[in-house]
């Protein structure tokens, strides 16, 4: 299946839908598809039910946590040194905020096809973190989605019973975040190393001794 | 049959002779203390708690079927309620949300009741310690009489444990400084359950049972190639 021409069928289907296909360079070439979140439930509908494509099987959803990030890269620039106007190459850095990500891979079990990788970005990682749920697209979707809100803090607008799933009512982080900070239990560690024993040492030099 | 004669010689406040019990034992008179039979009764009917947390629980199932027959010592009940059970194989990781329920269920048991410790994560959180979501070791909570490590620990590990659970009680005076704790007035048999807090248990531990192990991470932590 080329993802190419399955993008422009959706496009010529679903009136109104921005597409992006997000290429992946590595050998493996699996490209995705980046929904936006308007649109995903009726793009996702069309994936499902559309006559050449069917794909029936939602077989896996994940997370990812992007953060904010420096991007260097390198500008050729004209100056002028010394009176002469040569191009010299500068490094211009820009700022990528961070974002959530949800990744749905599906299948066709029917016509025994795919994958096809869906993708969906939130505005940033604090307070826009709404995509729509793909839970009655795809039933398989249920727990998963779950597990996201629970584990990277994906709020799916939709779902029928959005609560945490590995962790408690209560719990308010989010483990899977990179910037997670886990709780200070690493009191004893028998050989300690690297961030244990930074944290060893720590607690060393608070309890005095030790 | 000659009751003046059999009195001679026997000190009846002191404990009973050694020697005196085996003549009598060959002359078809069985004696016996009260501690010895209540011990007898204790460890050979330990009935464990019916419930697995991980891998760890697979082997402690194993240990109870025909090829291992955990039977042979006295522990091929499993009771299903707490109420009835005198021993907890705490088998496999015990994450943060299940640790409450862990020692809830500690606490609805009986006493005289002990717990086994099996495999690396119910000891130290084991593979996952530096997980978000799991308690590093039982002891934290609950008081341990026999650890195994292990990963998971073969079923004659569990039988090894287990016998060495039944030989500390054996050897447990029901008087004096050694007796075992259901026999202590104002010792606890009950233990404070956690809760959830916003990040983690709380407490994350109980300081009444469980102090972190004292390490030199001078030396702990020198693991650096050396100069020689």
């Amino acid at each position: 299946m080329n993802l190419e021409t399955i993008k422009a069928e959706i496009e010529a289907n679903v009136p109104g839908c921005r597409l992006q296909l997000v290429t992946n360079a590595s050998p493996c070439a699996q490209h995705s598809l980046l929904l936006d979140a308007e649109h995903a439930v009726s793009v996702a509908t069309y994936l499902r039910d559309a006559a050449g494509l069917r794909f029936d099987f939602c077989s896996n959803v994940t997370g990812i946590d992007w953060p904010q990030r420096e991007v260097s890269e390198k500008v050729k620039v004209k100056k002028l040194v010394d009176g002469v106007e040569t191009e010299v190459d500068e490094v211009k850095k820009t700022i990528v905020p961070g974002y959530l990500e949800a990744v749905y891979h599906l299948f066709s079990m029917e016509l025994k096809h795919g994958p096809v990788t869906l993708r969906m970005c939130t505005q940033d990682r604090e307070t826009q973190v709404h995509l729509p749920s793909l839970m009655y697209v795809w039933r398989s979707a249920d727990l998963q989605e779950r597990e996201i809100w629970d584990l990277y803090g994906i709020i799916f607008d939709g779902h029928h019973d959005l609560r945490r799933l590995l962790m408690w009512e209560g719990f308010v982080d989010h483990p899977m975040r990179r910037d997670y900070v886990d709780p200070d239990d690493f009191e004893y560690e028998p050989t300690a190393h690297d961030d244990v024993l930074r944290r060893a040492q720590l607690h060393a030099a608070e309890t005095g001794g030790q | 049959m000659g009751g003046e004669k059999a009195r001679v010689g026997v000190d009846i406040k002191g404990p009973m002779d050694e020697q005196l019990k085996a003549e009598l034992s060959k002359q078809g008179i069985f004696t016996t203390s009260l501690q010895e039979l209540y011990n007898w009764g204790r460890k050979n009917s330990l009935w464990p708690l019916n419930f697995g947390l991980a891998c760890c629980a697979i082997e402690m199932i194993a240990a109870t079927m025909a090829r291992y027959d955990m039977a042979r010592f006295g522990a091929e009940v499993f009771r299903p309620s707490p109420r009835q059970a005198d021993l907890m194989i705490v088998a496999g990781t015990v994450t943060k949300k299940m640790a409450p329920q862990v020692i809830r269920l500690y606490n609805q048991m009986p006493e005289p009741k002990y717990v086994i410790s099996m495999g690396a994560c119910a000891i130290s959180g084991g593979p996952f310690k530096q997980g978000y979501n799991v308690l590093k070791g039982i002891d934290r909570f609950i008081p341990v009489d026999v650890y195994i490590p292990g990963c998971p620990p073969r079923p004659e590990a569990l039988i090894d444990a287990f016998m060495t659970l039944q030989k500390m009680i054996d050897e447990q005076h029901l008087t004096g400084a050694g007796r075992p704790r259901h026999l202590t007035a104002g010792r606890p048999s009950e233990f404070p359950v956690p809760e959830f807090g916003a990040h983690d248990l709380e407490p994350a531990s109980n300081p009444d049972i469980w102090q972190a192990p004292l390490v030199q991470i001078s030396t702990a932590g020198n693991d650096e190639p050396g100069d020689d």
